[in-house]
């Protein structure tokens, strides 16, 4: 039973890391602080909560694995609120989100609500 | 075997936190870089949940509860800072955006 | 194994040198903030890897919470505009060079007497009077009991720049007063109501650590000054607050001291001696005097940051 729990705290672990990756693919790649703030709020996060549980499921005892868990709960109370926070200090400094380039086909079907 | 693994996940952590580093410089905006910081904070409490398991120091998981405790406090600074800035001054968009 | 140590060692003091390049050489000056915390984040790692974990959460305290805000904070007091600096003068290169090169001497000559200073150092006299000291802990024993009067004298100069900072009189520029519209940002009350338990929480937790492992008075109330200012940056009760309790202030500002001093000349009633305290009462005395520290350095930490007496 140990052994199993140890194996699935690897892979836990192992995907949290892959999630961190991901999250700075996104910091390196996407193109405002908007689609930044995803990137970083929600891969890094759920990479940091993958490997707090994955440790929470190794620890030694139930005390050990509550301060994993509450170390992953309080991060997701500030990012999840600094997220938002964030976002509209952008949009109150006048930082617009980027929006796609709308091909003509697209401006067609918004005929409609112009009329 | 668990000490390796957990060391090389460390690394590999910490090498990704440089792409933090890499946004701070480039920016573009202050919020850009506050978010950098955030992310270079979480990377920095899992590479020191990592090394508590690698050390066996279980001091360090106190560590990474105060960076997470406090990560908070930093995000509001700055946001304060901002809207008083933009409240203070109107020429000062730029500069609250920016600098 | 030691090759892994050896490269998580080596890229993280390159990215310490990184950052503390940027830090110093950006162009803007809230970047150069930024850099700063992020150098405190690293900076901390690298206690860690030097076996020191309590200086690892002091460095975490001090360093992410409240550094960062009074860094923020000296910077909305600062006039706007971008602070570019000046190029250096042609006659101040030489000046320059001499400068780095003599740093750079420094730091070399540092290195190597620090590399042949004694290993391991006083550790083995500590833990042979470890039992003398009433904790378990050799870091909180040699705060405060074995080498008490230097930590004495830590909690006095701050107490010494609070008074500096308040009899600088008002502020000059416009008041500090953090703004943040709750219209617009509903989060950030959210925030320190959902957090503040933990900040009462974390430092008693911390204290208690103390008497056995990493922990203690100063990181406890350096965890409980950054819930002050997290108070202070959400809600404008406390300022009104404060200037109906001065009294009350004034006296927790001065109670680290005040019960440090108080324990040390009774120590030398009891026993003859300034700061030796009886075996018997040094537990309770030492948590005691832990206690009142902690109190009086998150107060002197929000003190710092609001930047003058408050009431005034």
């Amino acid at each position: 039973m140990t052994e199993a729990l140890h194996w699935l705290g690897y892979a836990f672990v192992a995907a949290g890391i892959l999630f961190f990756l991901a999250g700075s693919l996104g910091l390196l790649r996407f193109p405002d602080v908007f689609t930044r703030l995803h990137a970083l709020t929600k891969a890094d996060n759920l990479g940091l909560g993958l490997i707090c549980l994955g440790l929470a499921l190794q620890a030694s005892g139930p005390a050990e694995a509550v301060k994993y868990l509450l170390i992953w709960l309080l991060m997701l109370v500030a990012s999840g609120i600094g997220a938002t926070l964030i976002a509209s200090t952008a949009l109150a400094c006048g930082l617009a989100p980027r929006q796609a380039d709308r091909p003509p086909s697209t401006s067609t079907s918004q005929r409609p609500t112009e009329q | 075997m668990t000490t390796f693994l957990y060391a090389a996940g460390a690394i590999l952590l910490l090498a990704n936190a440089g792409v933090g580093a890499w946004r701070i410089l480039r920016g573009p905006t202050s919020a850009d870089r506050m978010l950098a910081a955030e992310m270079i904070t979480t990377s920095a409490i899992a590479v020191l949940l990592l090394l508590s398991i690698v050390s066996g120091q279980s001091a360090l998981v106190d560590v990474a509860l105060l960076f997470a405790l406090l990560a908070a406090v930093a995000m509001a600074n700055f946001v304060t800072r901002t809207w008083t800035l933009l409240r203070d001054d109107k020429d000062a968009r730029e500069e609250a955006r920016h600098d | 194994m030691s090759v892994l140590a050896w490269g998580f060692d080596m890229l993280l003091a390159a990215g310490l040198l990184w950052l503390a390049w940027q830090a110093l050489f950006t162009q803007r000056r809230f970047s150069a903030v930024v850099n700063f915390m992020a150098f405190y984040l690293l900076m901390a790692l690298v206690w860690v890897r030097l076996d020191a974990p309590d200086i690892a959460l002091a460095e975490a305290a001090i360093g992410a919470g409240v550094t960062g805000a009074l860094l923020l904070t000296a910077l909305g007091r600062l006039p706007a505009g971008t602070s570019v600096g000046a190029d250096p003068r042609r006659w101040q290169r030489p000046l320059q060079h001499l400068a780095m090169a003599g740093a750079g001497m420094g730091v070399i000559w540092l290195a190597w007497s620090a590399y042949h200073l004694p290993r391991p150092g006083l550790a083995g006299e500590v833990t042979a009077t470890l039992d003398a000291t009433g904790v378990s802990h050799a870091v909180t024993a040699v705060l405060l009991n074995l080498r008490a009067f230097d930590t004495l004298l830590e909690i006095v100069i701050m107490l010494a720049a609070v008074v500096l900072v308040w009899s600088l009189g008002p502020p000059l520029g416009p008041p500090l007063r953090a703004f943040a519209p709750a219209t617009a940002l509903p989060g950030l009350p959210a925030l320190s109501h959902l957090l503040h338990p933990f900040f009462v929480l974390v430092p008693v937790y911390l204290l208690w650590r103390g008497t056995h492992a990493p922990g203690g008075a100063f990181p406890a109330g350096a965890v409980m000054g950054a819930g002050g200012v997290l108070l202070l940056l959400t809600e404008a009760r406390p300022w009104e607050y404060l200037r109906h309790h001065r009294l009350l202030l004034h006296v927790l500002l001065a109670a680290g001291m005040a019960l440090f001093l108080v324990v040390a000349l009774g120590g030398m009633l009891l026993t003859g001696t300034f700061f030796a305290f009886p075996l018997f009462l040094a537990p309770t005395l030492i948590m005691a005097v832990e206690i009142a520290t902690a109190l009086s350095i998150a107060l002197m930490l929000m003190a710092f940051y609001l930047y003058g007496e408050p009431g005034q």
